[in-house]
């Protein structure tokens, strides 16, 4: 039971209203997961951008308060204050709602996301397919902002938006299946608790084949394709300033801690850790996948869309179902043997397998390089 | 039910975060791939040959430094060796070792921006770019030594330099010249082996050799594709000829040849400076010159090796104190004037790449 139904029992055992036992604590879990949708999205902002001026050799913003962590607050004040520009050509309500699905699919995530035993909103038994369902929500936000812009970079932005979402889903849904194998359960809460060995131990290759594709379907570098400034000039954000801009802004650091969240969840045993508090643990690995994130960003260069669409097809596929193929073999085996719990030496077996088929699959699968069609 | 399809058609620029400047690209697109292209030129014109009749000889210097901004030194290097070929000055032995410091120093720092913007336009979000400028900065604390100024240095004169150079001078070009090559392999590291970088680069935007000669494109661009042409051997002007160094070339004629061969062409450069450095002789920074030169009638026209290609000033005398007609090949312009070869076929993605690679400065394009 997740603290909301408590408190909900509390309220009506206190002889509150029927109906206001629901609306009093679904109000109180939606103000705590925005709440702290704000805090996270406001740390890693600030990690960025002083993250990413140390990679770069300079001190990043160091003005706005002690160390320049106020820099988030200066911004969204100047963003708020700015005029916000609609295209006359544009979509009007089309132009409107986009930011707003792109920063409601991140709060609705959060709501099963497990910060400690307990959801914040509700431990829901199908919380995974619940996530890659709502997930999926962002990319409509992105067309819908590139379709109603009425600009011909949005227009492509939005073509690779989608393009890049349909191409990523599979890959990740195939890394999901694996981690769903192993725990047996489609509860985000259950899938923690069954993790005594991280499943990025027992899962290396579904970590990286979901790592790359949760940065694809984040519009992270070296998969930032939908807004590649140096090409189409932050694409399907162009025609939007002030506060709807900001949305987007806030969209896209939300779904950042969502994708974290749910990284952690996954395959970093949550909330598990020993002697700091539980939610400590979480906030603590949630920052360090998004620090990888940052230092990919910091080093590595744009790949091409048509690159992109192969390495989905061409190389994460395949190695997908390989994954799939291998840990549904081993929990057979385990299950023929009468094991408890997935035993070490599986640790090292799936490690070796990870580097071998990464190896032939780089050199077999994917090709880079050329890539001109013939006009 | 049939789709009506037709090719979209985008103006890519004058603003454009990766054009270099105020350069415009009329692209039809087919989806991503680019069907036909067309570069268009002229944002940026000043009317510098036009501005040169109206001044004297040593007046038109600081225009020169306008071309190619990223090039200054080289600039101001080629129009006075114009002049000085046209009122035949001899200039000191120190000057032209000088100028070699100085043109070499500036080759680096162009080719650092060149790579730098090179890795930006491929999305590397600004890091080998901020880590060239800090080699970059020290070249310019170095101009800002000799002549105070940090982008238009107006440096040279006719027959010599401005001033000689201060005491602290050669010690910090010594240390940074020990120290450069350290740096370039920290570049190296970080985009020559980058698996994305390959990727984006390799096989990218070919320009056959034939083509690349045929349109008379020069510098890192023309030896990208195989062919040994640097005026500093071709055609030795000042005192080249005292210099051991080689001319990295290309096979390929890719994005990746001509990022290789500017990184090669630091390091020569490198070795260029050392040996300037110590052979530099004392004496005279400047030769005599009236300050109202007043060359014989006649013309003359001098070409060196600027950081970006042939770099030439065609200067024409009727006896006055101003030129009669000072007309400049800029290597800019020579050089895009391949670029519609190289675009189509390829995605948007490898247009910015592509131009990135050819590496111009409009200053210089639109003069």
């Amino acid at each position: 039971m997740g603290l909301l139904a408590h408190f909900q029992k509390w309220l009506t055992e206190n002889g509150v209203p029927h109906w206001a036992s629901y609306v009093v604590p679904a109000l109180a879990g939606i103000i705590v997961a925005l709440l702290f949708l704000f805090a996270m999205i406001i740390v890693f902002i600030y990690l960025e951008r002083r993250g990413l001026g140390r990679f770069q050799i300079r001190p990043g913003p160091n003005r706005a308060g002690p160390f320049g962590i106020l820099q988030a607050f200066a911004d969204f004040i100047k963003v708020l204050t700015k005029e916000d520009i609609t295209p006359t050509a544009a979509d009007m309500p089309v132009h409107f709602l986009a930011p707003v699905v792109a920063f409601f699919s991140a709060i609705m995530i959060l709501a099963v996301i497990p910060i400690q035993r307990n959801a914040f909103i509700t431990n829901l038994n199908i919380g995974i397919l619940y996530v890659s369902a709502i997930s999926s929500l962002g990319v409509i936000a992105i067309f819908m902002a590139g379709f109603g812009s009425c600009n011909k970079y949005s227009l492509i932005a939005a073509m690779r938006g989608v393009a890049q979402l349909i191409s990523y889903e599979v890959p990740v849904l195939l890394a999901i299946a694996g981690v769903l194998l192993i725990s047996g359960s489609l509860a985000m809460r259950d899938i923690v608790s069954s993790q005594n060995i991280p499943f990025i131990l027992l899962q290396p290759l579904g970590f990286l084949i979901f790592f790359a594709g949760v940065a694809s379907e984040l519009n992270r570098s070296p998969f930032d394709l939908m807004e590649a400034e140096s090409e189409i000039i932050t694409g399907y954000h162009i025609e939007y300033s002030g506060m709807k801009f900001a949305l987007f802004y806030l969209g896209e650091y939300g779904h950042m801690v969502v994708a974290s969240a749910v990284m952690t969840t996954l395959y970093l045993s949550g909330w598990k850790g020993p002697v700091l508090p539980a939610a400590l643990w979480f906030i603590i690995k949630m920052i360090l996948v998004f620090l990888v994130f940052l230092w990919l960003r910091a080093t590595m260069p744009r790949i091409r869309v048509d690159q992109l669409m192969s390495l989905a097809w061409k190389f994460l596929l395949p190695l997908g179902l390989l994954n799939l193929f291998i840990t549904a073999a081993e929990v057979l085996w385990q299950d023929n043997m009468g094991w408890k719990q997935f035993p070490w030496p599986f640790v090292f077996l799936n490690l070796g397998l990870a580097a071998i088929f990464i190896i032939i699959g780089s050199k077999l699968l994917f090709k880079t390089g050329g890539g001109r069609v013939e006009v | 039910m049939v789709l009506k399809a037709e090719p979209m058609l985008i103006s890519m620029g004058p603003h454009h975060p990766s054009t270099h400047g105020v350069f415009r690209m009329r692209l039809v697109l087919d989806g991503e791939v680019i069907i036909d292209a067309e570069p268009m030129v002229g944002y940026l014109h000043r009317g510098i040959e036009k501005l040169a009749e109206t001044r004297t000889y040593t007046q038109v210097i600081p225009l020169t430094d306008r071309l190619d901004y990223l090039g200054s030194m080289t600039n101001n290097w080629a129009y006075v060796l114009a002049v000085e070929k046209l009122a035949s000055i001899k200039v000191p032995e120190r000057a032209e070792y000088l100028r070699v410091i100085m043109g070499e120093l500036m080759r680096i720092s162009s080719h650092l921006m060149a790579v730098g913007f090179l890795g930006n336009e491929l999305g590397c979000t600004f890091t080998p770019l901020l880590y060239m400028f800090r080699e970059r900065e020290k070249i310019m604390d170095f101009f800002e030594m000799v002549c105070g100024q940090r982008l238009t240095y107006n440096y040279m004169r006719i027959g010599g330099l401005s001033h000689d150079i201060p005491e602290e001078f050669l010690p910090a070009v010594k240390k940074f010249v020990a120290e450069m090559p350290h740096y370039i392999d920290e570049y190296e590291q970080l985009l020559s082996e980058n698996e994305i970088f390959l990727a984006r680069t390799k096989g990218v935007g070919i320009l056959p050799q034939e083509l690349a000669i045929s349109s008379s494109v020069t510098g890192p661009v023309l030896r990208a594709s195989g062919m040994r042409w640097d005026l500093r051997k071709a055609d030795p002007y000042s005192i080249y000829d005292r210099f051991e160094f080689d001319i990295p070339t290309g096979k390929v004629s890719d994005v990746y040849d001509r990022y290789l061969v500017r990184i090669q062409e630091m390091r020569q450069s490198v070795r260029i400076l050392e040996q300037a450095i110590k052979q530099l002789p004392p004496g005279e920074a400047r030769a005599k010159v009236p300050l109202l030169l007043r060359p014989p009638v006649g013309e003359a026209y001098a070409h060196i090796e600027a950081p970006k290609g042939e770099l030439g000033f065609y200067l024409v005398s009727d006896g006055s104190i101003a030129p009669y007609r000072c007309r400049i090949r800029a290597p800019s312009f020579t050089n895009i004037t391949a670029l519609r070869d190289m675009l189509i076929g390829w995605k948007i993605a490898d247009a910015v790449v592509i131009f990135g690679s050819i590496d111009i400065v409009l200053g210089e394009v639109d003069r």
